[in-house]
């Protein structure tokens, strides 16, 4: 258990976390407004979406199929009947005065996510509830100095509100959820889970306890749109309640904000009242139902998630659980690695995706969808060292090379003259013109100094710039030192 | 079930609407008076009846996932008491 030190003690920290998740789609949850980002301001707003009098929602089928879709990945009950409320609350970058959303009757129920830690190990976390909502518009505060500016092309675009369990404890686990979470969303395409974009954004409740005590009270840090600033925002805060505890004082419920420039919470006080949301089921909309062999359709249509992937990987290529972690967090990673281990070994496979495409590819501040070097041509340099064409250590340039030009591997060997010496005679003639050039090291050689092997590969090596088979030289020159 | 003057005052600015003092007495009997007479209902047993959502049997229309709507920013904003460079501009309700 990982405990923060107080002054009178261990305190546990406890973190729930609701996560509004933006639906791919192409319209809005009731309108048919269009969803694309960054479009100019308030040029995809409908009469429905700016709330004009007389005007009705119907909803979109295609986002009730992406809730459902996301409820069956997350192994949640889906509830054949659900219902809308309104949510009632003013605030400028809601028309309506209302959101409509889903209180007591959601569409899918209690389900889980499992955590991938950095060790290596796994944890479940409780995943009590998805509902669809509409999003508000967008409030841009820094135009005018008295002034706030609404675009309300955001406004009435679908989200699902995925709801934890205060399962957490610590931030590292925050951010792993976060990160699964998101994974899984862009596994099933029910959300492109960006958060610059704004299209994935974290509520996070944070309270602090003695192990083993009943939960303290929480306060909710509001509208977290980084993992980094989610696990920053539970340190800092959890910090903050037990202070204040342990001076004697008690703990406010309410709701905070993440400071990103000073890196702490603080209040927002005029949210308290808003609490009050007055919630009714909304006339305008009919309870949503359900065929149970709809929702059983579309659980066949599912794909490979991460969790059963990671799985597969570890049964039938022999990956490390931290290997197989890194190669299923997204999908276009699984699909380049498996193109990759195709009819090859697939652990020397493993290393060279993890290890120097992963390494270049960060260097470089590519995606893998963007990668100069495709699965194929990986495969290719694999299949090279194999075959006893090139070295390990050889294979590194060609890599480097294929990464700077995108070119076939095979095609960068000819061309730089990178093929392995397989022929002993030359290596034998290197060997000697080594051996001569030292005739005073291979005296001491052979009086018993074994460490100077070493230096005699070394210098081969580098006399056939390293092109020489390892395995050969080793066995050569052995053999001549010791004759 | 009587309302006292607080709660009165506290749905009033809930739901933004002004109500001088010397009125909260008078509302908070006449909405009194409504939750009585709805309240009867509560003496039927409705234990096992299911909530009528809709008079007519229908079920919840839908639209498919198509771009029908919107493109029409200056009739969106017509209404707006202040815009400019196409948003709504409000007063700056930031903390």
């Amino acid at each position: 258990m990982s405990y923060i030190q107080g002054e009178t003690g261990d305190w546990e920290i406890v973190i729930g976390l609701e996560v509004h998740a933006q639906v791919i789609s192409n319209a809005k949850l009731f309108s048919g407004a269009a969803t694309a980002f960054g479009a100019e301001p308030n040029s995809q707003v409908s009469f429905v979406d700016a709330a004009f009098p007389g005007m009705l929602p119907v909803i979109n089928e295609h986002c009730i199929e992406q809730a459902v879709r996301t409820g069956l990945g997350l192994k949640a009950q889906i509830n054949l009947h659900s219902v809308f409320d309104r949510k009632n609350y003013f605030y400028a970058d809601l028309p309506q005065g209302y959101q409509i959303s889903q209180f007591q009757q959601p569409i899918v129920g209690k389900g889980e996510i499992v955590l991938d830690l950095p060790d290596g190990s796994s944890r479940t976390v409780g995943v009590t509830r998805l509902h669809l909502e509409q999003d508000a518009g967008k409030s841009l505060h820094d135009q005018h100095p008295a002034k706030t500016y609404i675009d309300l092309n955001r406004s009435g675009v679908a989200l699902m509100e995925i709801v934890s369990e205060p399962d957490m404890r610590t931030a590292e686990e925050a951010g792993a959820y976060v990160r699964k979470l998101r994974s899984i969303l862009r596994y099933l395409g029910t959300c492109d889970g960006n958060m610059e974009e704004g299209s994935m954004r974290c509520d996070v409740n944070v309270s602090v306890r003695k192990p083993g005590a009943p939960f303290g009270t929480r306060c909710e840090i509001k509208n977290v749109n980084s993992i980094r600033f989610v696990m920053q925002a539970i340190e800092y805060e959890a910090r903050r309640q037990i202070e204040i505890i342990e001076e004697g004082g008690k703990i406010d419920q309410e709701t905070r904000l993440w400071d990103t420039t000073k890196f702490v919470t603080r209040s927002m006080r005029s949210k308290e009242e808003a609490h009050d949301y007055r919630y009714f089921p909304d006339p305008d909309l009919l309870p949503l139902e359900l065929d149970a062999e709809w929702v059983e359709d579309i659980k066949k249509t599912l794909p490979e998630l991460p969790d059963d992937k990671k799985a597969r990987f570890i049964s039938e290529y022999k990956l490390s659980p931290y290997d197989a972690n890194v190669l299923v967090s997204e999908k276009a990673r699984a699909d380049f690695y498996e193109a990759v281990a195709k009819g090859r070994d697939p652990k020397l496979a493993a290393n060279w995706v993890t290890g120097e495409l992963f390494g270049y590819l960060n260097k470089a501040g590519k995606e893998i969808e963007e990668s100069p070097v495709s699965a194929e041509n990986l495969g290719g340099l694999i299949d090279l060292i194999a075959d006893n064409t090139i070295s390990g250590r050889i294979a590194k340039e060609v890599f480097e090379a294929m990464f700077e030009t995108g070119e076939r591997p095979a095609d960068i060997v000819e061309k730089k003259g990178l093929r392995q010496v397989t022929d002993t005679g030359a290596i034998e003639s290197s060997i000697d013109a080594v051996l001569a050039a030292n005739a005073d090291k291979v005296a001491e050689f052979r009086s018993g100094k074994d460490k100077l092997f070493g230096f005699f590969v070394g210098q081969v090596m580098k006399a056939t710039q390293g092109k020489a088979n390892p395995a050969l030289v080793n066995e050569i020159l052995m053999a001549k030192l010791k004759g | 079930m009587s309302l006292d003057k607080a709660t009165v005052a506290k749905i009033a600015h809930l739901a933004r609407i002004k109500v001088p003092d010397d009125e909260l007495d008078h509302l908070a009997g006449e909405l009194s008076q409504i939750l009585t007479f709805v309240e009867q209902l509560g003496e039927v047993d409705t234990q096992d009846v299911p909530p009528m959502t809709s008079v007519a049997a229908q079920t919840l229309r839908r639209r498919k996932d198509e771009v029908t709507d919107g493109g029409y920013r200056d009739a969106v904003l017509s209404n707006g008491p202040e815009t400019a460079e196409g948003f709504y501009v409000v007063p700056k309700v930031v903390e």
